[in-house]
């Protein structure tokens, strides 16, 4: 039993984890809490709920094709909603993208109404698969470790070796800096939400596998995935994984022994360690200076 | 164009008889609305006058302090079940009741400002929105506050209940001139609380807190104090919202309440009493009546029903409310940062010099 719900913490957290990493990357480019990521997941999925089921392509096909319309629609919201706002404030920047939420939930709903949906997605929770004797672990749980693994050597990766993702680190230090050093900036910023857009959209399709699709199914693992993130650090990477782990065991733990309270352990337990560590737990906390 | 040569200047209610005579025509016009309104009206405007309190308490907070909260229906949930339960459990008038729910609201409002002393930003939002996400699974929870199910609010007492002082309020006319009172007074309350040594404190901890640590202001105090005065409001607020809708249940006090009140402040302009009371006004009108059935309106309503029928879902055209809202927000914080009080400004600077 200890295992199974170790294991299940594992692999939640690791969804979680890997949602918070599109938080974290928009964030530590460009300094905005995107509030709309949830939602830009649950628009992914939707298409590619609508790609297989109005139009019959098989999964293999609408996959790509989710993921390209995942990047568009980033850079798409970057492009028309971030770029014109001139000079915001943090709670600009925050209703901003709320707004963009609010935005992207209606749309969904007028097109794919409330009712509940089954998603059909490649690997089932249900289905188990032996990988050593006597160890089994269903396929759902499988997708999800290799998957935040392979992100997250491809982004240390990218952002350590390939010229753009320098770029990116540079335009987080300091983005006068940058501009002068010939970094376009704003398509910095616009590769950047669409990267984040497209991890958000696995990870929203691995949710949307475990639960149902409807345009609200987004809120609480965003919520989640956003406070691992917190947890974490948002400037780091793998503290953002790492939030993520803990807080996924924690509430898998926490929802057996005391069900009823499952879904606000994860809030109360980071608005405890956010009050000790105000940065999270692997980030560096700057102090303002003068 | 407000220059201010004096304190007297400075803090008094009217800046000038032009100002005067239209608050009293406003005040008359408030006062005399039930005489030439339907009553559905009169329900929206409670709701319309719930949420000016509570935007203007929730501005003390955002605009003035400068801090973010996303748990305002928190505080909102704990007015509106406070004030029910202490009146249906212990008796007392009503308030006693919403006075005593408001003060836990703003204990609590006290506790959550704690951490706020170390937090901005993004992690001050986290830690409000769990605050409030909280606050609505507990009272989902535990079977005093009705659980899942929600609670009907008790007789509208005024005095003592059962005996000779019993005063029951019935019906929207009545209640809407209870909480037009309410709301007079506590707007009024919060512009003078604004010119005091604690609001300017809370304003120079908004510009730049370490600046006002430096002049003497303790953080401490007073952030715990912003957050605390801005609970304070919406636990009156949620008190009253209790008795507009009279049955209530925790999960309409979600997240999307909370969005919807940092909408009104920021739609309405930040650092404004006037401003709040505009976002708040417009806010509510748009989400309880005009957006609410949007296939009856003039001329748009046929389009977006030819669009639905053409692309989208007829059905799912309830959710064009959002759709509507979030263009709202996102047109604002691009095109007029400041809000309508920032328009209207402008429209003032206008007309002030109007000929040239």
């Amino acid at each position: 039993m200890f295992e199974m719900l170790l294991i299940e913490g594992l692999a939640i957290g690791a969804c979680y984890g890997l949602f918070g990493v599109a938080v974290a990357i928009i964030y530590k480019t460009s300094d905005v809490v995107n509030f709309a990521q949830g939602e830009m997941g649950m628009l992914a999925t939707f298409v590619a709920y609508h790609i297989m089921t109005a139009y019959g392509w098989p999964f293999y096909l609408a996959f790509p094709a989710t993921l390209l319309f995942a990047i568009l629609l980033g850079m798409a919201i970057e492009i028309c909603f971030l770029r014109p706002a001139k000079e915001p404030t943090v709670l600009g920047l925050l209703i901003l993208t709320l707004g963009a939420e609010m935005l992207l939930m209606g749309l969904a709903g007028w097109k794919w109404g409330a009712e509940q949906k089954d998603f059909p997605f490649l690997l089932s929770v249900h289905k188990n698969v032996e990988i050593f004797p006597g160890f089994a672990l269903n396929e759902w749980t499988i997708g999800v470790f290799v998957l935040t693994a392979v992100v997250m050597v491809l982004l240390f990766l990218f952002f350590r070796y390939s010229k753009l993702g320098i770029a990116m680190r540079a335009t987080q230090q300091n983005e006068n800096a940058a501009k002068i050093m010939g970094i376009k900036v704003e398509r910095v910023f616009s590769i950047t939400w669409g990267m984040s857009s497209l991890i958000g959209a696995l990870a929203a399709m691995f949710f949307a596998a475990r639960s149902v699709l409807d345009p609200n199914f987004m809120m609480e693992p965003f919520m989640r995935a956003f406070a691992a993130a917190v947890l974490g650090g948002l400037t780091s990477i793998p503290g953002v994984v790492i939030g993520g782990l803990i807080l996924g065991i924690t509430e898998n733990f926490f929802g057996y022994a005391w069900p009823e309270w499952k879904p606000i352990v994860a809030f109360v337990v980071i608005i405890l360690i956010i009050t000790v560590r105000p940065s999270g737990l692997f980030a560096k906390h700057y102090v303002k200076k003068v | 164009m407000d220059m201010k040569r004096d304190y007297y200047e400075d803090i008094e209610l009217f800046k000038s008889g032009t100002v005067l005579f239209w608050s009293i025509l406003l005040l008359l016009f408030l006062f005399t609305l039930p005489l030439y309104m339907p009553s559905y009206n009169i329900y929206l405007f409670n709701i319309i006058l719930v949420n000016v309190i509570l935007a203007v308490g929730l501005n003390i907070l955002v605009g003035y302090t400068g801090q973010i909260s996303l748990g305002h229906a928190g505080f909102f949930a704990v007015g509106a079940y406070g004030t029910s339960l202490i009146m249906m459990h212990l008796h007392f008038p009503f308030p006693v009741a919403i006075i005593l729910a408001a003060l836990i609201a703003a204990l609590l409002g006290f506790v959550i400002g704690l951490p706020a002393l170390r937090l901005e930003g993004p992690y001050l939002a986290i830690a409000t929105l769990g605050f409030g996400l909280t606050i609505m699974h507990v009272i989902g929870r535990w079977e005093i506050f009705g659980g899942r199910m929600g609670i009907t609010a008790p007789p509208l007492d005024l005095g003592i209940p059962g005996s000779a002082w019993s005063l029951v309020l019935k019906g929207d006319v009545q209640i809407y001139y209870l909480i037009l009172v309410i709301a007079v007074l506590l707007v009024i309350g919060a512009r003078n609380l604004m010119k005091t040594r604690v609001g300017r404190a809370f304003m120079s901890i908004r510009d730049d807190d370490i600046a006002a640590e430096v002049m003497g202001v303790n953080l401490t105090i007073f952030k715990t104090m912003s957050f605390a005065v801005s609970a304070f409001y919406a636990g009156i607020a949620g008190g009253l919202y209790g008795f507009v809708v009279s049955f209530f249940d925790p999960f309409s006090f979600n997240l999307i309440l909370s969005i919807l009140f940092l909408v009104m402040v920021v739609v309405g302009g930040l650092g404004s009493v006037l401003g709040a009371i505009m976002g708040a006004v417009l806010i509510t009108y748009l989400q309880y009546d005009l957006l609410k059935n949007v296939e009856n309106l003039p001329y748009l309503g046929g389009l977006l029903v030819a669009v639905s029928k053409q692309w989208f879902t007829v059905i799912g055209l309830a959710n064009f409310s959002g759709i509507a809202l979030g263009l709202i927000m996102i047109a604002i914080v691009i095109f007029e940062p400041l809000g309508m009080f920032g328009i209207w400004i402008r429209i003032k600077k206008y007309w002030k010099t109007w000929p040239f």
